[in-house]
């Protein structure tokens, strides 16, 4: 069954834009991404969008659909009404490129703020063993496809920029908590993970984990024992008065 | 460069505010109810079949009513208009007002930091958890240690009262701690103490048992949240009712 589907699509550049009223065919077992493609081919053939694997596995077409941050490929048309208009805009977060496409760049400057995987010293690769139940809490956060929708959907820095020096995101927030849980990694990301990296804004409001299409618990199981960790070293006599009794480091 | 101009404060088109008014609302009626039955200072015990209120579990001031402060009156008449379970309160209140879950509850619902996903926050600027006040959000691990200290003493209240036969009022205190233990066992610190803070599960079997017991518990945490809180005040207003003598208890033995 096909129909004819209202959209508004958001076209522009970093200098200005608005959204843009169209009507595009719209056929059964589609998603939002095959609309936005067909809009390409027969009406806006300079629409500007990111994607790449259709599949929701890469991570590149990260937008808003009706003010949601959602993949467009794997936003179902069967979602919607045939007389709903469905929006669609850039992710608010970053600074636009054009249209649909935006600057993620600052994703990847803070990836770089947080120190690699820090093996013992004495242990050359090829030797490292670990239990699998030591690397599965680990392994959920290597589901990440980096799509950035977490990191576009937190308030602190969607709502404040001026917080984006400060603040890693929920994704790399993340990053840290892998390598913390990692049992061959060395590194303390304790301290860092609150004085460099910001786990103190992070008020756990959890959007994080409800915009992530792999369906990461990132707030329960990466950012909040994160915060228990800090809260033991920073926060906790007690277990500071146990580290001391038994020498533990 | 600069962000796309969308003066929108949110495009989301589903009922974004019903969820923050829901929980508002029910946060707001509870507050109403648990301040008018903390100060009204009556109706918390039920001498015939020794029910006492988890909300005036322990009772330890002289005012409390001998049969129910099962450990003692150690404190003395409480000044103006403070009752029984002002002591108590801060510990129970503490625990449920630092708990990452009612966290997310009332930021969102009370402090629209944000009121939900996507939709701009009001405030102009936002410092999170990170200076006093809210920097002592981190406390709520001794909250958790004070609440399990009073969870036992109401589970102790809940074996005692079936010393004169087994109401509805027995069943009702034994579902309330039972889903009182279930929340507090399901808390974020509890998860992390049992053995989240552990790096290698595996040299530890007991505490990686415990922690997946208490990590399935805390997949429900919101649920046993609000259960729980339901049904303390259900409960509190059951022994109320039966207390005053509005109500008769419904007799299963005696």
């Amino acid at each position: 069954m096909s129909y004819q589907g209202k959209f508004r699509v958001w076209r522009g550049d970093d200098t200005g834009g608005a959204l843009e009223d169209f009507t595009v065919e719209v056929n059964e077992g589609e998603v939002v991404l095959d609309i936005i493609h067909r809009l390409q081919a027969t009406q806006a053939p300079d629409l500007a969008v990111r994607w790449n694997c259709k599949a929701g596995k890469c991570g590149s077409c990260s937008a808003e659909i009706n003010g949601k941050p959602r993949l467009l490929c794997m936003t179902r048309m069967s979602t919607f009404t045939e007389d709903e208009v469905i929006t669609v805009t850039p992710m608010r977060t970053f600074p636009v490129i054009r249209d649909l496409v935006t600057d993620v760049s600052f994703n990847y400057t803070k990836a770089r703020e947080i120190p690699s995987f820090t093996p013992p010293k004495d242990l050359a690769p090829g030797e490292y063993r670990m239990q699998q139940v030591d690397v599965e809490r680990s392994q959920e956060f290597r589901k990440c496809i980096e799509c950035f929708l977490c990191q576009n959907t937190c308030h602190v820095i969607r709502d404040h920029e001026e917080n984006k020096e400060a603040f890693a995101g929920p994704r790399f927030l993340m990053r840290v908590a892998e390598l913390e849980m990692h049992p061959l990694d060395t590194a303390d990301r304790v301290d860092s993970a609150q004085e460099s990296h910001g786990l103190g804004l992070c008020n756990i409001t959890k959007c994080c984990s409800e915009v992530c299409p792999e369906h990461i618990h990132i707030t329960d199981n990466a950012l909040i024992p994160m915060k228990e960790r800090v809260a033991d070293r920073k926060y906790d006599p007690i277990v500071w008065l146990g580290n001391k009794l038994f020498r533990r480091s | 460069m600069a962000r796309a101009e969308i003066a929108a404060r949110t495009l989301r088109t589903d009922r974004w505010w019903l969820p923050p008014l829901t929980t508002f609302v029910g946060l707001l009626l509870i507050s109403i109810y648990a301040a008018f039955r903390t100060f009204q200072g009556d109706y918390y015990w039920v001498d015939q079949y020794h029910y006492l209120t988890p909300m005036y579990s322990p009772c330890l001031s002289e005012e409390c009513l001998p049969a129910a402060a099962h450990f003692g009156r150690p404190l003395p008449e409480l000044p103006g208009f403070l009752t029984p379970p002002v002591i108590i309160l801060p510990f129970l209140l503490g625990f449920r007002v630092t708990c990452y879950y009612y966290r997310k509850a009332y930021y969102r619902a009370a402090w629209m930091s944000p009121p939900a996903c996507a939709v701009a926050e009001p405030h102009t600027k936002y410092t999170g958890e990170t200076r006093f006040p809210l920097i002592a959000q981190n406390l709520h691990r001794y909250f958790f240690y004070a609440a399990s200290i009073l969870l036992l003493i109401n589970i102790y209240d809940a074996i005692v009262a079936f010393g004169t036969g087994v109401g509805l009022g027995n069943i009702i205190l034994l579902v309330n701690v039972g889903l009182l233990g279930a929340y507090t066992l399901s808390c974020h610190s509890c998860r992390h103490i049992a053995g989240g803070r552990l790096k290698h599960f595996s040299k530890h079997p007991v505490r990686y048992w415990m922690w997946t017991q208490v990590s399935k518990l805390n997949n429900r945490h919101m649920l046993l949240a609000w259960t729980s809180l339901v049904f303390v005040c259900l409960t509190d207003l059951y022994v109320a009712l039966v207390a005053s003598g509005t109500i008769s208890d419904l007799r299963i033995i005696n």
